[in-house]
Protein backbone atom coordinates (compact mmCIF):
# COMPACT_ATOMS: atom_id res chain seq x y z
CA UNK A 1 0.00 0.00 0.00
CA UNK A 2 2.52 2.52 1.22
CA UNK A 3 6.26 2.54 1.57
CA UNK A 4 5.88 2.44 5.31
CA UNK A 5 4.43 -1.01 4.98
CA UNK A 6 7.60 -2.37 3.38
CA UNK A 7 9.74 -4.36 5.81
CA UNK A 8 12.56 -1.96 5.09
CA UNK A 9 12.65 -0.21 8.40
CA UNK A 10 11.32 -2.64 10.89
CA UNK A 11 12.98 -1.13 13.92
CA UNK A 12 11.69 2.35 13.24
CA UNK A 13 8.20 1.02 12.72
CA UNK A 14 8.33 -0.89 15.97
CA UNK A 15 9.43 2.25 17.77
CA UNK A 16 6.60 4.22 16.18
CA UNK A 17 4.14 1.54 17.22
CA UNK A 18 5.31 1.60 20.81
CA UNK A 19 5.49 5.37 20.93
CA UNK A 20 1.85 5.72 19.95
CA UNK A 21 0.79 2.86 22.17
CA UNK A 22 2.27 4.67 25.17
CA UNK A 23 0.71 7.94 24.05
CA UNK A 24 -2.71 6.33 23.75
CA UNK A 25 -2.55 4.51 27.05
CA UNK A 26 -1.40 7.79 28.57
CA UNK A 27 -4.43 9.58 27.17
CA UNK A 28 -6.77 7.06 28.73
CA UNK A 29 -4.94 7.51 32.01
CA UNK A 30 -5.34 11.29 31.78
CA UNK A 31 -9.08 10.96 31.28
CA UNK A 32 -9.43 8.60 34.23
CA UNK A 33 -7.10 10.71 36.37
CA UNK A 34 -9.27 13.77 35.71
CA UNK A 35 -12.32 11.94 36.97
CA UNK A 36 -10.40 10.75 40.03
CA UNK A 37 -9.06 14.23 40.72
CA UNK A 38 -12.46 15.86 40.42
CA UNK A 39 -14.34 13.41 42.61
CA UNK A 40 -11.41 13.25 45.02
CA UNK A 41 -11.14 17.01 45.41
CA UNK A 42 -14.87 17.45 45.91
CA UNK A 43 -15.00 14.75 48.57
CA UNK A 44 -11.82 15.96 50.27
CA UNK A 45 -13.26 19.47 50.57
CA UNK A 46 -16.87 18.53 51.11
CA UNK A 47 -16.74 15.66 53.53
CA UNK A 48 -15.41 17.68 56.49
CA UNK A 49 -18.14 20.25 55.83
CA UNK A 50 -20.93 17.70 55.88
CA UNK A 51 -22.51 17.36 59.29
CA UNK A 52 -25.90 16.54 60.62
CA UNK A 53 -26.76 20.19 61.19
CA UNK A 54 -25.58 20.99 57.66
CA UNK A 55 -28.20 18.78 56.08
CA UNK A 56 -31.02 19.37 58.55
CA UNK A 57 -31.01 23.18 58.84
CA UNK A 58 -31.72 26.02 56.51
CA UNK A 59 -29.15 28.84 56.35
CA UNK A 60 -29.50 31.44 59.08
CA UNK A 61 -29.05 35.14 58.46
CA UNK A 62 -29.08 34.97 54.69
CA UNK A 63 -27.41 32.37 52.49
CA UNK A 64 -24.68 34.72 51.36
CA UNK A 65 -23.68 36.34 54.65
CA UNK A 66 -25.11 34.24 57.47
CA UNK A 67 -22.51 31.98 58.99
CA UNK A 68 -24.80 29.46 60.58
CA UNK A 69 -27.19 26.86 59.40
CA UNK A 70 -27.06 24.36 56.60
CA UNK A 71 -28.27 23.54 53.14
CA UNK A 72 -31.61 21.90 53.80
CA UNK A 73 -33.30 24.54 51.62
CA UNK A 74 -31.20 23.50 48.63
CA UNK A 75 -31.58 19.78 49.26
CA UNK A 76 -35.36 19.95 49.48
CA UNK A 77 -35.61 22.44 46.61
CA UNK A 78 -33.45 20.30 44.34
CA UNK A 79 -35.37 17.12 45.12
CA UNK A 80 -38.73 18.81 44.50
CA UNK A 81 -37.53 20.45 41.34
CA UNK A 82 -35.82 17.44 39.80
CA UNK A 83 -38.65 15.06 40.74
CA UNK A 84 -41.29 17.39 39.35
CA UNK A 85 -39.35 18.00 36.18
CA UNK A 86 -38.64 14.31 35.68
CA UNK A 87 -42.30 13.44 36.17
CA UNK A 88 -43.36 16.08 33.66
CA UNK A 89 -40.73 14.91 31.20
CA UNK A 90 -41.93 11.29 31.50
CA UNK A 91 -45.48 12.37 30.74
CA UNK A 92 -44.30 13.75 27.43
CA UNK A 93 -41.47 11.52 26.40
CA UNK A 94 -42.98 8.09 27.08
CA UNK A 95 -46.04 8.63 24.83
CA UNK A 96 -43.88 10.20 22.12
CA UNK A 97 -41.37 7.37 22.12
CA UNK A 98 -44.14 4.76 22.19
CA UNK A 99 -45.86 6.50 19.33
CA UNK A 100 -42.86 6.60 17.05
CA UNK A 101 -42.07 2.96 17.79
CA UNK A 102 -45.50 1.33 17.94
CA UNK A 103 -47.90 3.47 15.95
CA UNK A 104 -45.69 5.06 13.35
CA UNK A 105 -43.53 2.73 11.33
CA UNK A 106 -40.00 2.76 12.68
CA UNK A 107 -38.58 4.25 9.56
CA UNK A 108 -41.44 6.63 8.81
CA UNK A 109 -40.75 10.25 8.13
CA UNK A 110 -42.47 11.35 11.33
CA UNK A 111 -40.31 9.05 13.42
CA UNK A 112 -37.15 10.23 11.69
CA UNK A 113 -38.06 13.86 12.19
CA UNK A 114 -38.94 13.36 15.81
CA UNK A 115 -35.63 11.65 16.45
CA UNK A 116 -33.90 14.45 14.65
CA UNK A 117 -35.61 17.11 16.76
CA UNK A 118 -34.61 15.25 19.90
CA UNK A 119 -31.03 15.29 18.64
CA UNK A 120 -31.30 19.01 18.00
CA UNK A 121 -32.87 19.67 21.40
CA UNK A 122 -30.18 17.56 23.02
CA UNK A 123 -27.59 19.97 21.67
CA UNK A 124 -29.29 23.12 22.92
CA UNK A 125 -27.12 24.59 25.72
CA UNK A 126 -28.76 24.68 29.12
CA UNK A 127 -28.30 28.44 29.38
CA UNK A 128 -30.53 28.77 26.31
CA UNK A 129 -33.16 26.61 28.02
CA UNK A 130 -32.78 29.00 30.94
CA UNK A 131 -33.35 32.03 28.74
CA UNK A 132 -36.29 30.37 27.00
CA UNK A 133 -37.75 29.28 30.33
CA UNK A 134 -37.49 32.87 31.47
CA UNK A 135 -39.36 34.11 28.40
CA UNK A 136 -42.01 31.43 28.90
CA UNK A 137 -42.29 32.37 32.55
CA UNK A 138 -42.81 36.06 31.82
CA UNK A 139 -45.26 35.14 29.07
CA UNK A 140 -47.33 33.02 31.44
CA UNK A 141 -47.23 35.73 34.09
CA UNK A 142 -45.25 33.65 36.54
CA UNK A 143 -42.45 34.82 38.80
CA UNK A 144 -39.26 32.89 39.47
CA UNK A 145 -40.72 29.85 41.19
CA UNK A 146 -40.58 26.13 41.66
CA UNK A 147 -43.12 25.71 38.86
CA UNK A 148 -41.14 27.79 36.35
CA UNK A 149 -38.01 25.85 37.28
CA UNK A 150 -39.81 22.53 36.88
CA UNK A 151 -41.04 23.45 33.41
CA UNK A 152 -37.61 24.61 32.27
CA UNK A 153 -35.77 21.59 33.64
CA UNK A 154 -38.42 19.28 32.15
CA UNK A 155 -37.66 20.78 28.74
CA UNK A 156 -33.97 20.18 29.34
CA UNK A 157 -34.59 16.57 30.38
CA UNK A 158 -37.01 15.74 27.59
CA UNK A 159 -34.48 15.00 24.82
CA UNK A 160 -32.10 13.18 27.16
CA UNK A 161 -34.85 10.93 28.47
CA UNK A 162 -36.51 10.35 25.11
CA UNK A 163 -33.32 9.40 23.33
CA UNK A 164 -32.41 6.95 26.08
CA UNK A 165 -35.93 5.45 26.05
CA UNK A 166 -35.99 5.25 22.27
CA UNK A 167 -32.76 3.29 22.31
CA UNK A 168 -34.25 0.51 24.44
CA UNK A 169 -37.77 0.50 23.02
CA UNK A 170 -36.36 0.20 19.52
CA UNK A 171 -34.82 -3.10 20.56
CA UNK A 172 -38.17 -4.73 21.35
CA UNK A 173 -38.47 -7.42 18.69
CA UNK A 174 -41.28 -6.78 16.17
CA UNK A 175 -42.38 -10.41 16.49
CA UNK A 176 -43.45 -9.64 20.03
CA UNK A 177 -45.73 -6.86 18.79
CA UNK A 178 -47.17 -9.09 16.11
CA UNK A 179 -47.85 -11.86 18.59
CA UNK A 180 -49.74 -9.36 20.71
CA UNK A 181 -51.78 -8.07 17.76
CA UNK A 182 -52.65 -11.56 16.65
CA UNK A 183 -54.14 -12.20 20.07
CA UNK A 184 -56.49 -9.32 19.39
CA UNK A 185 -54.78 -6.63 21.45
CA UNK A 186 -55.03 -3.05 20.26
CA UNK A 187 -51.93 -1.00 19.67
CA UNK A 188 -52.43 0.88 22.93
CA UNK A 189 -52.69 -2.35 24.90
CA UNK A 190 -49.64 -3.69 23.13
CA UNK A 191 -47.69 -0.52 23.82
CA UNK A 192 -48.51 -0.43 27.51
CA UNK A 193 -48.59 -4.10 28.40
CA UNK A 194 -46.00 -5.57 26.09
CA UNK A 195 -43.56 -2.88 25.02
CA UNK A 196 -43.37 -1.01 28.30
CA UNK A 197 -43.14 -4.18 30.34
CA UNK A 198 -40.50 -5.66 28.11
CA UNK A 199 -38.30 -2.59 28.30
CA UNK A 200 -39.12 -1.43 31.81
CA UNK A 201 -35.56 -1.56 33.21
CA UNK A 202 -34.35 0.45 30.23
CA UNK A 203 -37.13 2.99 30.68
CA UNK A 204 -36.28 3.36 34.35
CA UNK A 205 -32.64 3.84 33.43
CA UNK A 206 -33.61 6.60 31.02
CA UNK A 207 -35.64 8.27 33.76
CA UNK A 208 -32.72 8.04 36.18
CA UNK A 209 -30.27 9.50 33.68
CA UNK A 210 -32.62 12.41 33.05
CA UNK A 211 -33.12 12.91 36.77
CA UNK A 212 -29.37 13.06 37.28
CA UNK A 213 -29.04 15.63 34.55
CA UNK A 214 -31.92 17.68 35.91
CA UNK A 215 -30.74 17.79 39.50
CA UNK A 216 -27.26 18.89 38.49
CA UNK A 217 -28.08 21.62 36.04
CA UNK A 218 -27.56 25.17 37.20
CA UNK A 219 -27.78 27.40 34.15
CA UNK A 220 -31.39 26.51 33.40
CA UNK A 221 -32.69 27.23 36.91
CA UNK A 222 -30.67 30.40 37.38
CA UNK A 223 -33.35 32.53 35.73
CA UNK A 224 -36.38 30.50 36.58
CA UNK A 225 -36.34 28.89 40.01
CA UNK A 226 -34.95 31.79 42.03
CA UNK A 227 -33.14 31.20 45.29
CA UNK A 228 -34.33 31.41 48.84
CA UNK A 229 -33.37 30.48 52.37
CA UNK A 230 -36.74 29.00 53.08
CA UNK A 231 -38.29 25.71 52.12
CA UNK A 232 -40.81 26.03 49.32
CA UNK A 233 -44.36 25.25 50.37
CA UNK A 234 -46.09 25.78 47.05
CA UNK A 235 -45.33 25.57 43.36
CA UNK A 236 -45.42 29.32 43.08
CA UNK A 237 -42.68 30.03 45.57
CA UNK A 238 -39.02 30.30 44.61
CA UNK A 239 -36.87 27.32 45.48
CA UNK A 240 -33.20 26.93 46.25
CA UNK A 241 -31.24 24.24 44.41
CA UNK A 242 -27.96 22.47 45.15
CA UNK A 243 -26.11 23.64 42.03
CA UNK A 244 -27.02 27.25 42.71
CA UNK A 245 -26.20 26.83 46.40
CA UNK A 246 -22.71 25.88 45.25
CA UNK A 247 -22.48 28.70 42.76
CA UNK A 248 -23.72 31.47 45.04
CA UNK A 249 -21.97 30.43 48.22
CA UNK A 250 -18.55 29.60 46.82
CA UNK A 251 -17.73 33.23 46.18
CA UNK A 252 -18.22 34.62 49.68
CA UNK A 253 -15.33 35.66 51.88
CA UNK A 254 -16.60 33.66 54.88
CA UNK A 255 -15.22 30.15 55.29
CA UNK A 256 -18.41 29.05 57.04
CA UNK A 257 -20.48 30.00 54.01
CA UNK A 258 -17.98 28.42 51.63
CA UNK A 259 -18.26 25.26 53.67
CA UNK A 260 -21.92 25.19 52.71
CA UNK A 261 -20.92 25.29 49.06
CA UNK A 262 -18.44 22.44 49.52
CA UNK A 263 -21.01 20.41 51.43
CA UNK A 264 -23.53 20.99 48.64
CA UNK A 265 -20.96 19.93 46.04
CA UNK A 266 -20.15 16.72 47.90
CA UNK A 267 -23.83 15.94 48.34
CA UNK A 268 -24.64 16.63 44.71
CA UNK A 269 -21.75 14.44 43.57
CA UNK A 270 -22.96 11.69 45.89
CA UNK A 271 -26.46 11.92 44.42
CA UNK A 272 -25.07 11.74 40.87
CA UNK A 273 -22.89 8.75 41.80
CA UNK A 274 -25.85 6.99 43.37
CA UNK A 275 -28.11 7.66 40.40
CA UNK A 276 -25.57 6.40 37.90
CA UNK A 277 -24.85 3.30 39.98
CA UNK A 278 -28.58 2.56 40.06
CA UNK A 279 -28.85 3.11 36.32
CA UNK A 280 -25.90 0.83 35.72
CA UNK A 281 -27.42 -1.87 37.89
CA UNK A 282 -30.64 -1.68 35.91
CA UNK A 283 -28.81 -1.93 32.61
CA UNK A 284 -27.01 -5.03 33.84
CA UNK A 285 -30.27 -6.60 34.86
CA UNK A 286 -31.84 -5.66 31.58
CA UNK A 287 -29.13 -7.18 29.42
CA UNK A 288 -29.26 -10.35 31.47
CA UNK A 289 -32.98 -10.43 30.89
CA UNK A 290 -32.50 -10.16 27.15
CA UNK A 291 -30.11 -13.03 26.67
CA UNK B 1 -64.75 0.64 23.65
CA UNK B 2 -61.20 -0.68 23.47
CA UNK B 3 -60.93 0.48 19.90
CA UNK B 4 -62.17 3.89 20.90
CA UNK B 5 -59.57 4.11 23.63
CA UNK B 6 -56.93 3.07 21.16
CA UNK B 7 -58.00 5.66 18.62
CA UNK B 8 -58.09 8.36 21.25
CA UNK B 9 -54.66 7.44 22.57
CA UNK B 10 -53.26 7.43 19.09
CA UNK B 11 -54.55 10.97 18.48
CA UNK B 12 -53.14 12.25 21.77
CA UNK B 13 -49.79 10.65 21.11
CA UNK B 14 -49.68 12.00 17.60
CA UNK B 15 -50.22 15.51 18.91
CA UNK B 16 -47.54 15.00 21.55
CA UNK B 17 -45.14 13.76 18.93
CA UNK B 18 -45.16 17.14 17.27
CA UNK B 19 -44.09 18.64 20.58
CA UNK B 20 -40.29 18.30 20.31
CA UNK B 21 -40.23 19.88 16.87
CA UNK B 22 -42.51 22.60 18.15
CA UNK B 23 -40.20 23.33 21.08
CA UNK B 24 -37.26 23.84 18.73
CA UNK B 25 -39.31 26.41 16.84
CA UNK B 26 -40.70 28.06 19.95
CA UNK B 27 -37.24 28.56 21.41
CA UNK B 28 -35.96 30.21 18.26
CA UNK B 29 -39.06 32.37 17.83
CA UNK B 30 -39.19 33.31 21.51
CA UNK B 31 -35.58 34.42 21.58
CA UNK B 32 -36.01 36.29 18.32
CA UNK B 33 -39.08 38.16 19.52
CA UNK B 34 -37.38 39.18 22.74
CA UNK B 35 -34.24 40.17 20.89
CA UNK B 36 -36.08 42.26 18.32
CA UNK B 37 -36.26 45.54 20.27
CA UNK B 38 -32.51 45.89 20.20
CA UNK B 39 -32.29 44.83 16.57
CA UNK B 40 -34.68 47.66 15.80
CA UNK B 41 -32.20 50.16 17.24
CA UNK B 42 -28.93 48.73 16.03
CA UNK B 43 -28.02 46.54 13.09
CA UNK B 44 -26.92 43.02 13.96
CA UNK B 45 -23.55 43.57 12.33
CA UNK B 46 -22.57 46.45 14.60
CA UNK B 47 -23.79 44.57 17.65
CA UNK B 48 -21.65 41.57 16.81
CA UNK B 49 -18.48 43.48 15.98
CA UNK B 50 -18.49 46.39 18.39
CA UNK B 51 -16.21 46.10 21.41
CA UNK B 52 -17.94 48.68 23.52
CA UNK B 53 -19.97 47.15 26.33
CA UNK B 54 -21.73 49.72 28.51
CA UNK B 55 -25.37 48.76 28.98
CA UNK B 56 -25.98 51.89 31.08
CA UNK B 57 -25.14 54.07 28.06
CA UNK B 58 -26.93 51.79 25.67
CA UNK B 59 -23.77 50.30 24.17
CA UNK B 60 -24.09 46.59 23.56
CA UNK B 61 -21.06 45.29 21.69
CA UNK B 62 -20.83 41.51 21.76
CA UNK B 63 -17.37 41.31 20.21
CA UNK B 64 -15.37 40.78 23.44
CA UNK B 65 -17.77 38.03 24.47
CA UNK B 66 -17.67 36.32 21.10
CA UNK B 67 -13.88 36.41 21.22
CA UNK B 68 -13.96 35.11 24.80
CA UNK B 69 -16.09 32.17 23.66
CA UNK B 70 -13.80 31.46 20.72
CA UNK B 71 -10.61 31.59 22.80
CA UNK B 72 -11.94 29.29 25.51
CA UNK B 73 -13.35 26.86 22.97
CA UNK B 74 -10.11 26.84 20.98
CA UNK B 75 -8.04 26.04 24.07
CA UNK B 76 -10.49 23.31 25.01
CA UNK B 77 -10.34 21.73 21.56
CA UNK B 78 -6.54 21.88 21.35
CA UNK B 79 -6.33 19.99 24.63
CA UNK B 80 -9.31 17.68 24.23
CA UNK B 81 -9.08 16.53 20.61
CA UNK B 82 -5.73 14.70 20.69
CA UNK B 83 -6.33 13.19 24.12
CA UNK B 84 -9.84 11.99 23.39
CA UNK B 85 -8.96 10.63 19.95
CA UNK B 86 -5.94 8.74 21.24
CA UNK B 87 -7.99 7.45 24.14
CA UNK B 88 -10.80 6.24 21.93
CA UNK B 89 -8.40 4.52 19.52
CA UNK B 90 -6.77 2.81 22.47
CA UNK B 91 -10.12 1.71 23.86
CA UNK B 92 -11.41 0.35 20.57
CA UNK B 93 -8.25 -1.15 19.04
CA UNK B 94 -5.86 -2.01 21.84
CA UNK B 95 -7.56 -2.34 25.18
CA UNK B 96 -8.63 -5.80 26.30
CA UNK B 97 -12.34 -6.23 26.91
CA UNK B 98 -11.96 -6.12 30.67
CA UNK B 99 -10.24 -2.73 30.52
CA UNK B 100 -12.93 -1.41 28.19
CA UNK B 101 -15.66 -2.50 30.51
CA UNK B 102 -13.83 -0.96 33.43
CA UNK B 103 -13.33 2.40 31.75
CA UNK B 104 -16.69 2.92 30.05
CA UNK B 105 -18.64 3.55 33.26
CA UNK B 106 -16.00 6.05 34.29
CA UNK B 107 -16.45 8.02 31.10
CA UNK B 108 -20.21 7.80 31.68
CA UNK B 109 -19.68 9.31 35.08
CA UNK B 110 -17.44 12.06 33.73
CA UNK B 111 -20.26 12.94 31.33
CA UNK B 112 -22.81 12.91 34.12
CA UNK B 113 -21.02 15.22 36.55
CA UNK B 114 -22.84 18.55 36.79
CA UNK B 115 -21.05 21.56 35.40
CA UNK B 116 -20.97 23.37 38.75
CA UNK B 117 -18.95 20.47 40.11
CA UNK B 118 -16.43 20.99 37.34
CA UNK B 119 -16.53 24.67 38.26
CA UNK B 120 -15.79 24.09 41.95
CA UNK B 121 -12.97 21.76 41.02
CA UNK B 122 -11.60 24.33 38.59
CA UNK B 123 -11.63 27.01 41.27
CA UNK B 124 -9.91 24.73 43.77
CA UNK B 125 -7.29 23.17 41.52
CA UNK B 126 -6.96 24.58 38.02
CA UNK B 127 -7.11 28.28 38.88
CA UNK B 128 -4.26 28.14 41.44
CA UNK B 129 -2.31 25.95 39.04
CA UNK B 130 -2.63 28.47 36.22
CA UNK B 131 -1.64 31.30 38.56
CA UNK B 132 1.42 29.27 39.53
CA UNK B 133 2.59 28.47 36.01
CA UNK B 134 1.86 31.84 34.40
CA UNK B 135 5.21 33.41 35.49
CA UNK B 136 7.12 30.66 33.65
CA UNK B 137 5.60 31.91 30.44
CA UNK B 138 6.49 35.49 31.23
CA UNK B 139 3.07 36.61 32.35
CA UNK B 140 1.20 37.14 35.53
CA UNK B 141 -2.25 35.83 36.08
CA UNK B 142 -4.76 35.63 38.86
CA UNK B 143 -5.48 32.18 37.55
CA UNK B 144 -9.00 33.11 36.53
CA UNK B 145 -8.23 32.96 32.86
CA UNK B 146 -8.95 31.67 29.39
CA UNK B 147 -6.51 28.84 30.05
CA UNK B 148 -8.33 27.74 33.21
CA UNK B 149 -11.68 27.89 31.40
CA UNK B 150 -10.31 25.98 28.43
CA UNK B 151 -8.78 23.24 30.57
CA UNK B 152 -11.97 22.67 32.54
CA UNK B 153 -13.96 22.71 29.33
CA UNK B 154 -11.60 20.23 27.70
CA UNK B 155 -12.29 17.69 30.41
CA UNK B 156 -16.01 18.28 30.03
CA UNK B 157 -15.98 17.46 26.33
CA UNK B 158 -13.77 14.35 26.63
CA UNK B 159 -16.81 12.08 26.97
CA UNK B 160 -18.64 13.54 23.96
CA UNK B 161 -15.68 13.16 21.61
CA UNK B 162 -14.67 9.76 22.98
CA UNK B 163 -18.18 8.32 22.74
CA UNK B 164 -18.95 9.47 19.24
CA UNK B 165 -15.57 8.47 17.85
CA UNK B 166 -15.80 5.07 19.57
CA UNK B 167 -19.08 4.53 17.79
CA UNK B 168 -17.67 5.64 14.46
CA UNK B 169 -14.57 3.48 14.82
CA UNK B 170 -16.59 0.42 15.78
CA UNK B 171 -18.68 0.79 12.63
CA UNK B 172 -15.60 0.21 10.47
CA UNK B 173 -15.68 -3.38 9.22
CA UNK B 174 -13.20 -5.66 10.92
CA UNK B 175 -12.13 -7.25 7.64
CA UNK B 176 -10.49 -4.02 6.56
CA UNK B 177 -8.21 -4.12 9.58
CA UNK B 178 -7.42 -7.77 9.05
CA UNK B 179 -6.51 -7.09 5.45
CA UNK B 180 -4.08 -4.43 6.53
CA UNK B 181 -2.61 -6.53 9.31
CA UNK B 182 -2.17 -9.49 7.01
CA UNK B 183 -0.13 -7.31 4.67
CA UNK B 184 2.34 -6.93 7.48
CA UNK B 185 1.31 -3.55 8.78
CA UNK B 186 1.76 -2.92 12.47
CA UNK B 187 -1.28 -2.17 14.55
CA UNK B 188 -0.58 1.54 14.61
CA UNK B 189 -0.05 1.60 10.86
CA UNK B 190 -3.40 -0.10 10.46
CA UNK B 191 -4.96 2.54 12.65
CA UNK B 192 -3.25 5.31 10.73
CA UNK B 193 -4.00 4.11 7.23
CA UNK B 194 -7.26 2.22 7.66
CA UNK B 195 -9.15 3.23 10.77
CA UNK B 196 -8.42 6.95 10.75
CA UNK B 197 -8.85 7.23 7.01
CA UNK B 198 -12.14 5.36 6.96
CA UNK B 199 -13.46 7.05 10.07
CA UNK B 200 -12.26 10.55 9.26
CA UNK B 201 -15.69 11.99 8.52
CA UNK B 202 -17.20 10.52 11.63
CA UNK B 203 -14.30 11.68 13.76
CA UNK B 204 -14.76 15.19 12.42
CA UNK B 205 -18.41 14.94 13.41
CA UNK B 206 -17.34 13.84 16.89
CA UNK B 207 -15.09 16.87 17.20
CA UNK B 208 -17.82 19.18 15.95
CA UNK B 209 -20.24 17.78 18.55
CA UNK B 210 -17.61 18.38 21.21
CA UNK B 211 -17.14 21.87 19.87
CA UNK B 212 -20.81 22.73 20.04
CA UNK B 213 -20.97 21.35 23.55
CA UNK B 214 -18.04 23.61 24.47
CA UNK B 215 -19.61 26.69 22.91
CA UNK B 216 -22.70 26.47 25.06
CA UNK B 217 -21.19 25.38 28.35
CA UNK B 218 -21.93 27.98 30.96
CA UNK B 219 -21.45 27.49 34.65
CA UNK B 220 -18.10 25.72 34.84
CA UNK B 221 -16.46 28.22 32.52
CA UNK B 222 -18.14 31.18 34.18
CA UNK B 223 -16.67 30.17 37.53
CA UNK B 224 -13.05 30.06 36.40
CA UNK B 225 -12.68 32.38 33.43
CA UNK B 226 -12.51 35.72 35.20
CA UNK B 227 -15.39 37.48 33.43
CA UNK B 228 -13.56 40.53 32.13
CA UNK B 229 -15.37 42.13 29.19
CA UNK B 230 -12.26 42.71 27.10
CA UNK B 231 -10.91 40.95 24.05
CA UNK B 232 -8.29 38.60 25.53
CA UNK B 233 -4.68 38.96 24.35
CA UNK B 234 -3.24 35.77 25.79
CA UNK B 235 -4.46 32.57 27.41
CA UNK B 236 -3.46 33.96 30.79
CA UNK B 237 -5.88 36.88 30.44
CA UNK B 238 -9.35 36.70 31.80
CA UNK B 239 -12.18 36.45 29.30
CA UNK B 240 -15.92 36.65 29.25
CA UNK B 241 -17.68 34.06 27.06
CA UNK B 242 -21.18 34.63 25.75
CA UNK B 243 -22.99 32.08 27.96
CA UNK B 244 -21.32 33.56 31.05
CA UNK B 245 -22.56 37.01 30.03
CA UNK B 246 -26.13 35.77 29.85
CA UNK B 247 -25.92 33.92 33.15
CA UNK B 248 -24.19 36.67 35.09
CA UNK B 249 -26.50 39.54 34.28
CA UNK B 250 -29.97 38.16 34.59
CA UNK B 251 -30.34 40.06 37.86
CA UNK B 252 -29.82 43.53 36.45
CA UNK B 253 -31.23 43.03 33.03
CA UNK B 254 -34.73 44.15 33.86
CA UNK B 255 -33.64 47.53 35.22
CA UNK B 256 -31.64 48.81 32.23
CA UNK B 257 -33.52 49.48 29.00
CA UNK B 258 -32.80 47.05 26.18
CA UNK B 259 -30.51 45.02 28.46
CA UNK B 260 -32.79 42.00 28.56
CA UNK B 261 -33.31 42.27 24.84
CA UNK B 262 -29.54 42.27 24.28
CA UNK B 263 -29.09 39.21 26.48
CA UNK B 264 -31.89 37.30 24.79
CA UNK B 265 -30.38 38.18 21.45
CA UNK B 266 -27.06 36.86 22.74
CA UNK B 267 -28.81 33.62 23.70
CA UNK B 268 -30.34 33.51 20.23
CA UNK B 269 -27.00 34.01 18.51
CA UNK B 270 -25.46 31.32 20.69
CA UNK B 271 -28.32 28.94 19.91
CA UNK B 272 -28.05 29.46 16.17
CA UNK B 273 -24.28 28.86 16.15
CA UNK B 274 -24.59 25.75 18.29
CA UNK B 275 -27.49 24.40 16.23
CA UNK B 276 -25.66 24.86 12.95
CA UNK B 277 -22.69 22.86 14.24
CA UNK B 278 -24.97 20.25 15.74
CA UNK B 279 -27.04 19.69 12.66
CA UNK B 280 -23.89 19.53 10.57
CA UNK B 281 -22.41 16.85 12.81
CA UNK B 282 -25.66 14.86 12.83
CA UNK B 283 -25.89 14.93 9.05
CA UNK B 284 -22.34 13.62 8.74
CA UNK B 285 -23.06 10.92 11.31
CA UNK B 286 -26.24 9.80 9.57
CA UNK B 287 -24.30 9.50 6.31
CA UNK B 288 -21.53 7.54 7.99
CA UNK B 289 -24.07 5.23 9.59
CA UNK B 290 -25.88 4.65 6.35
CA UNK B 291 -22.69 3.75 4.59
CA UNK B 292 -21.74 1.33 7.32
CA UNK B 293 -25.18 -0.24 7.54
Amino acid sequence: MRQSLAPRNLRRRKIEENFFRVLMAGSVLIVIACLGLIVGTIIWKGLPALSLSMITQTPKGGYYLGREGGILNAIVGSLYLASGATLLAVLFSLPIVLFINVYARKTSRLATWTRFSFDVLWGVPSIVYGAFGFILMVFMGLRASLLAGIITVALLELPIMSRAMDEVIRLVPPELLEASYSLGATKLETALKVVVRQSLPGILTAILIAFGRGIGDAASVLFTAGFTDRLPTSLFQPAATLPLAIFFQLGTPFPEVQARAYASAALLTAIILLVSLLARGLIKKYTKHLT
Amino acid sequence: MRLLKDALASKVMLVLTFFPGLVVFLIIIGLYLRGRPILAEKPLFSLLFSSSWAPGRGDFGFFPFIMGTLWVTAVALIVAVPISLLASIYLSEYAPRAVQEFIRPMIDLLAGLPSVIYGVWGVLLIVPLVARIAPFFGGTSSGYSILAGGLVLAIMIFPTIIYVSLEVISSIPYELREASLSLGATKWETVKHVVLKKGLQGIIAAIVLGLSRALGETMAVLMVVGNIPKVPQSVFDGGYPLPALIANNYGEMMSVPLYDSALMLAAGVLLVIVLVFNVLARIILVRVERRAG
